[in-house]
């Protein structure tokens, strides 16, 4: 079955095939016996790469990990990514400014409201309509409500890389209560956005629409549930020894590698040094809320789970401020008061959920030729966004997200380019787990986040 | 919006761009360097060819100007941040309230050094690295643009530079910012810029056979007719446009 057949008509999975490196043997199973006898009079050396992923259940998604290993220590690292790679910023270059938002929201499907956050204080950046730059900005409801999502949205984020981790290294109970907690965030989104993800709900100007009543009510007994829960998992894993001694000193990078290698986030946070761009460069008003930047100086897989844990707490916190907030802005805008750059059209509440608003159509269809036309131009054509450049990153669960938007001064993106902070981690991956034993890259992985859907855009 | 951000310079510095195109600019932007480019030109005002349009509108042509130089002085800490840049620097253009400081790419690596060592500056973390494709920008197409942020000051900058379609090559930054890496790798997967030095430059998001790099202008975004209920909805590029 080995052979020394031409490359041109080589059996990928079966045949060996000499290489600048040597002979090289692809095994996919039940074939050793005849492998070890081509190899036998030969003074092959082993050195074995393993192929992990891309359809793993352990490495966090669509991941690729090319490991080369002896026995089962790993002694180098490399990942293989793009699998999951669409096109999102390719497409926003044909939509408008607004409809972007649909796009970028998809990108790290577990943080959307961060992907389209960055990506519209970019926009409002060079539209002028940021805090403080005029008349015309972004309202205040809009910008606590914008505070309230992405906190709930921490929480879930951070939930399911705390329920993955778990399951990853075999702690399902881990697994089961995250997903079970996650789902009362995803309600709340469903309430208020009317989607469990891919909600794009953050629009440049504003949000898409106001709170829905009751949700204040849904929020606060979410809180008060969550403080019930949250201590579940620090009695179930803070001190459990095995999970203490699968995590501890495992995926250790210092603040120096860290910095090196552009980590920012829970990694950049477990080596003890406090930056978050929430507090350092405050956006949305977040230096108006009272919160504290959860740090823990151990460097390793444990000290990030730490850190996530600690971060929800926080993000409850300040939940409840902007909870308190919004209670006292019944009524108050959401959108930018600029009629050439707001949504024409708000959403409404029907007896079959929500849909078009009918007093709005009433308004341009029969009231109203100019309110039409003004409604027809902006969400066909959209508005246009004055030449230039911004980046205004955000602190997401994962570390620095930032959104380089170019605009050449049309009713479309010239340029969006995502920084995603797991596209960044995930280059530590062969810092953090080469030496190791394989079952421990697992673990460097899980303590990194990544979200492949991020990763490749 | 928050204490510690830079307080950018005064508005006298910031001209909206509209008002620069190349005939409006004023003579005194006679000076190597502060000249105003156009990298782009749109014509119509709703982006329809050849149908029978009547109004004038569908020949309108605009020259698309990016924000100009700024001149000294900048404020803040924008001036001392240029002042230790100086002679390596093409252009500095201020918008927005952030800073970008345009450099050659013969420099780039000396002024990323500076930029990371000299201990008033500090910009310890490259943030990333994005291509842009400017085709109008005749042999100045392909742009990389760096964001640089200082844990130390809390300042951020941005880096750009720029090489010809013809000669797609920048020296990589990897040796001074290993968190280029993949970056470059992105940026030359998706633009064809070839990043000299790079340890391994590879295609990393598309497949290894990947004909083309996919964010070009030039390159298509692909995509087929869609039949709903007897109409035909053409492929996104292929609708009309507004731009």
């Amino acid at each position: 079955m080995v052979s020394t057949s031409s490359t041109t008509n080589q059996d990928y999975y079966a045949d060996g095939a000499d290489t600048a490196e040597g002979r090289v043997f692809t095994v996919t199973g039940q074939d050793w016996d005849e492998i070890a006898a081509d190899m036998g009079d030969s003074d092959a050396a082993e050195r074995i790469v393993v192929n992990m992923g891309p359809q793993h259940p352990s490495t966090h998604g669509v991941l690729r990990l090319i490991l080369e290993i002896e026995g089962e220590t790993v002694t180098e690292a490399r990942c293989g990514i793009g699998y999951l790679h669409t096109g999102i910023e390719k497409n926003m270059e044909y939509r408008s400014w607004t409809q972007g938002v649909t796009f970028c929201t998809r990108m790290d499907y577990l943080s959307p409201f961060f992907n389209e956050m960055t990506y519209v204080l970019g926009v409002e950046r060079l539209l002028g309509i940021e805090d403080g730059q005029g008349n015309s900005t972004v309202p205040e409801k809009a910008q606590i409500m914008r505070v309230l999502l992405m906190e709930l949205n921490r929480i879930s984020s951070h939930l399911v890389c705390i329920a993955t981790g778990g399951m990853e290294i075999g702690a399902l109970t881990v697994m089961t209560i995250g997903f079970r907690e996650r789902e009362l965030v995803l309600d709340l989104f469903e309430l208020i956005t009317g989607l469990r993800m891919n909600h794009a709900f953050i629009r440049p100007g504003g949000v898409a629409q106001d709170l829905p009543p009751g949700a204040l009510d849904e929020i606060r007994s979410f809180v008060a549930l969550m403080k019930k829960r949250l201590p579940e998992y620090a009695a179930l894993c803070n001190a459990n020894p095995i999970f203490k001694a699968r995590l501890e000193n495992v995926g250790h990078l210092d603040l120096e590698g860290c910095m090196a290698l552009g980590l920012t986030g829970p990694v950049l946070r477990s080596t003890g040094y406090g930056f978050d761009l929430r507090k350092a460069q405050p956006y949305s008003g977040y230096e108006t809320y009272d919160f504290d930047v959860q740090t823990w100086d151990t460097s390793d897989s444990y000290g990030r789970f730490r850190v996530r844990l600690n971060e929800m707490h926080e993000s409850l916190r300040i939940i409840e401020q902007a909870a308190d907030r919004l209670a006292r802005l019944e009524g108050a805008p959401v959108m930018v008061a600029d009629k050439k750059v707001a949504w024409p059209s708000q959403l409404s509440i029907g007896s079959d959920g929500m849909g078009n608003s009918l007093d709005h159509i009433r308004h341009i269809m029969g009231e109203s030729m100019e309110a039409l036309i003004h409604h027809f131009k902006l969400v066909t054509e959209g508005f246009r966004v004055p030449a230039g450049q911004a980046y205004v990153p955000v602190e997401s669960p994962r570390g620095e997200l930032g959104a380089h938007v170019v605009s050449d001064g049309g009713t479309r993106p010239f340029r969006a380019h995502f920084r995603d902070p797991s596209f960044n981690n995930l280059q530590a991956m062969g810092v953090m787990s080469e030496g190791g034993q394989i079952a421990d890259v697992i673990v460097a992985i899980a303590s990194i986040d990544p979200v492949m859907g991020g990763v490749d855009r | 919006m928050s204490d510690e951000r830079p307080a950018g310079p005064d508005k006298a510095v910031e001209q909206p761009a509209t008002e620069q195109s190349p005939e409006n600019a004023p003579e005194a932007l006679g000076e190597p360097g502060l000249e105003v480019r156009a990298v782009g030109e749109r014509q119509g005002m709703f982006g329809v060819q050849g149908s029978g349009d009547t109004s004038g509108y569908g020949g309108l042509v605009a020259p698309v100007v990016l924000p100009g130089a700024a001149q000294r002085p900048y404020g803040g800490w924008f001036d001392a941040a240029a002042d230790a840049l100086d002679p390596l620097l093409e252009q500095v253009v201020i918008h927005r309230g952030e800073i970008t400081f345009h450099v050659h790419r013969d420099n780039l690596v000396a002024v990323a050094r500076k930029l990371r060592d000299d201990p008033d500056l500090r910009f310890e973390l490259l943030s990333g690295v994005s291509g842009v494709h400017y085709p109008g920008d005749a042999g100045r197409e392909l742009h990389a643009v760096y964001h640089l942020m200082s844990f130390t000051w809390n300042r951020r900058i941005r880096v750009e530079t720029a090489a010809p379609d013809g000669d797609p090559h920048l020296p990589s930054l990897v040796p001074v910012y290993p968190a280029a890496d993949w970056h470059e790798r992105e940026t030359w997967d998706m633009y064809g810029i070839q990043f000299d030095g790079h340890p391994a430059l590879t295609r990393i998001l598309m497949p290894d056979d990947w004909p083309g790099h996919p964010q070009r202008k030039d390159y298509p975004l692909g995509g087929i007719p869609v039949e709903y209920k007897g109409a035909s909805v053409p492929p996104p590029d292929q609708r009309r446009s507004y731009n």
